[in-house]
């Protein structure tokens, strides 16, 4: 399910701190994400962090903990539904689910961030700046799997 | 050899660092379950990944943000958490679960039992209205061995203790019952009085279980006892309201719910609300922030406001102390509250914070209570030989005697706690070594008083 995983936690050894994202912009946009990666599959807490970071190459971190009291405010919202399972592992795991709710919202997050996004990608043109360099990782184009 | 040893050594770090999680109020034990398995499955990531075993815990924890963000983060999703709910048991783990059930039917059974206890001598002709002297004699025994037997089956007590505890009830019944009292004499309402204090010790060794002989457990049973009080009297008031509802509504279609309440619901309300409200005070714990400490804080200034305005305006005007007969037992009274502010303030402080604004108040309050309770001692000590020594009067005297050695001794090593010469646990200690005292106090009137006085 998760092919990327151990080369991630391997990655970020190897590379160092990540970039840092605004607070403000992490909270935004953690919904989207977290509703997006329960709509490719059911998942779990580690699951779903381990895919953030593939994802976005490494350059979005969160706090592992701070994901949890989203995946709550989701499930009080009825955007996601929780069960609890036993893993693998013997250990009982609380999965989640995207509901057809959560479906609804996760397109409705997506008009209006393809609206921010696209503002700020014509705006970024008309400034014509020389693009800031960002500690980019060569192993993690941005493309995959979004 | 060396694998098992992490092993072990990480499932230590790993309990250790649930119970710091389980402490967060906001953090229920379903979500230290959820987070505990991700903080595992990205310990074995990162060891996989080539990380040594305490690293790899090292490294899940920093990653898992701090605790307090943490639940922070929770309490902000959460924030009905905070208010925490009582009675709705939480429903996390089934054994949580069943054992708060059970808990519950044991402690409601036995409110029922004594709700009948109380009713059963009226089978055999004794009734509330022309027997209230076996009534107010026997009231505490109708209750307290259940509440005893209560804690004695949660603490799963040893034999030879309830052996013991059986022993002082046994005691209890035959000399509350077996001393031909003279009827609504001063030394059946001492004794009726007195029974319950001495009874109570039984219940705080149930209580403690095992533990009585440590500063903790008593102080534990001083915190459940004023949280008790104040759950029995929160009891009443809505009992009150209950009845009030009750007798308009019956009113309404002409039945008088006089008769009923009298003999029916008072006294079984009574003696059961003691159960009830034992267990809820066992149940909500961990729940809801004590409250004897909370009116404590708000009343010690309160109180120091009083008594020092009481003293200055008594050495202004230079007036007379005016001592009736029994105003003796005002002057109780007053140092019985003292000794409980004092108490309770002690059982919520902790000890090793250094002294405050809060302790010097406390130490105002009890030396101006010692001085305005030698005010009244001197008064009566002057007329005590008018007076003479009558059961009541020595009853009260002897009590006054005891609460003014407790508060001396707490002043004494309060000031030396404040100059930096003392611990605060002394003074812990001297008021959990204390609690015997009110007992064997209490014992000593029930036993020698009647028969020293002549039953009178």
């Amino acid at each position: 399910m998760l092919p990327g995983t151990f080369h991630c936690v391997h990655s970020r050894f190897m590379m160092g701190r990540s970039m840092e994202i605004n607070k403000d912009l992490v909270a935004a946009s953690s919904t989207p994400i977290v509703l997006a990666i329960l709509a490719e599959a059911d998942s779990y807490g580690y699951a779903i962090l381990q895919r953030v970071r593939e994802i976005s190459g490494g350059r979005m971190e969160w706090t592992d903990g701070m994901l949890y009291p989203v995946l709550h405010r989701l499930e009080r919202l009825g955007h996601v539904e929780a069960r609890w399972e036993v893993a693998e592992s013997g250990r009982r795991r609380k999965y989640y689910r995207i509901t057809s709710q959560g479906q609804v919202q996760l397109a409705e997050e997506r008009r209006q961030w393809q609206a921010v996004d696209a503002t700020l990608r014509g705006i970024w043109q008309t400034l014509s700046l020389p693009a800031p360099a960002t500690h980019l990782r060569a192993a993690a184009p941005l493309s995959q799997g979004a | 050899m060396q694998v098992s040893w992490d092993t072990a050594s990480l499932e230590e770090q790993i309990d250790q660092w649930r119970n710091y999680l389980r402490r967060r109020q906001a953090i229920h034990s379903v979500d230290v379950a959820e987070l505990e398995d991700h903080l595992r499955e990205q310990i074995a990531g990162l060891i996989e990944a080539g990380l040594q075993q305490d690293e790899a815990f090292l490294v899940a924890v920093k990653r898992m943000g701090s605790l307090d963000a943490l639940s922070r983060e929770f309490a902000r999703e959460h924030s009905d958490r905070l208010w925490k709910q009582l009675v709705v048991a939480p429903s996390d783990s089934e054994g949580a679960g069943t054992r708060i059930q059970t808990d519950a039917i044991v402690a409601i059974s036995l409110a029922i039992v004594a709700a009948v206890f109380i009713k059963l001598p009226a089978l055999f002709g004794i009734d509330l209205d022309h027997d209230a002297g076996f009534y107010a004699r026997n009231v505490s025994l109708f209750v307290l061995p259940l509440l005893t037997g209560y804690f004695a089956w949660k603490r799963r007590l040893d034999t030879r203790t309830l052996c013991w505890l059986a022993a002082g009830f046994v005691a209890a019944g035959v000399v509350a019952n077996v001393y031909p009292f003279a009827s609504e004499g001063s030394t059946e309402v001492l004794t009726a009085l007195h029974l319950p204090i001495a009874l109570w010790l039984a219940v705080g060794i149930a209580y403690a279980g095992g533990r009585w002989n440590q500063v903790s457990g008593r102080m534990d049973f001083i915190r459940f006892s004023g949280e008790l009080f104040i759950y029995y009297v929160l009891i009443a008031l809505g009992g009150g309201v209950l009845t009030g509802f009750m007798a308009l509504i019956f009113q309404a279609i002409g039945i008088d719910i006089q008769h009923f309440f009298q003999y029916w619901m008072l006294p079984c309300g009574a003696v059961g609300a003691v159960l009830v409200a034992s267990w809820l005070v066992e149940a909500k714990q961990s729940v809801i922030e004590n409250m004897a400490p909370v009116l404590t804080r708000l009343f010690t200034p309160l109180f120091a406001a009083v008594l020092v305005a009481f003293l200055g305006a008594w050495l202004w005007t230079g007036r007379g102390v005016d001592i009736e007969r029994d105003a003796l037992i005002a002057f109780d009274l007053l140092l019985l509250v003292v000794v409980g502010l004092l108490l309770y303030s002690i059982s919520a402080r902790d000890r090793r914070s250094s002294p405050g604004i809060f302790d010097l108040v406390q130490v105002v309050l009890v030396v101006s209570a010692l001085l305005t309770d030698a005010v009244a001692l001197w008064a009566i000590a002057a007329r005590i030989t008018d007076f003479g020594f009558s059961p009541n009067r020595t009853a009260a005297l002897g009590m006054n005697v005891i609460l003014l050695v407790n508060l001396t001794w707490s002043a004494v090593l309060y000031i030396r706690f404040l100059l930096g010469r003392g611990s605060f646990a002394s003074l812990e200690r001297w008021q959990t070594d204390y609690l015997p005292i009110y007992a064997g106090w209490a014992a000593l009137v029930v036993i020698i008083f009647p028969p020293a006085f002549g039953y009178i």
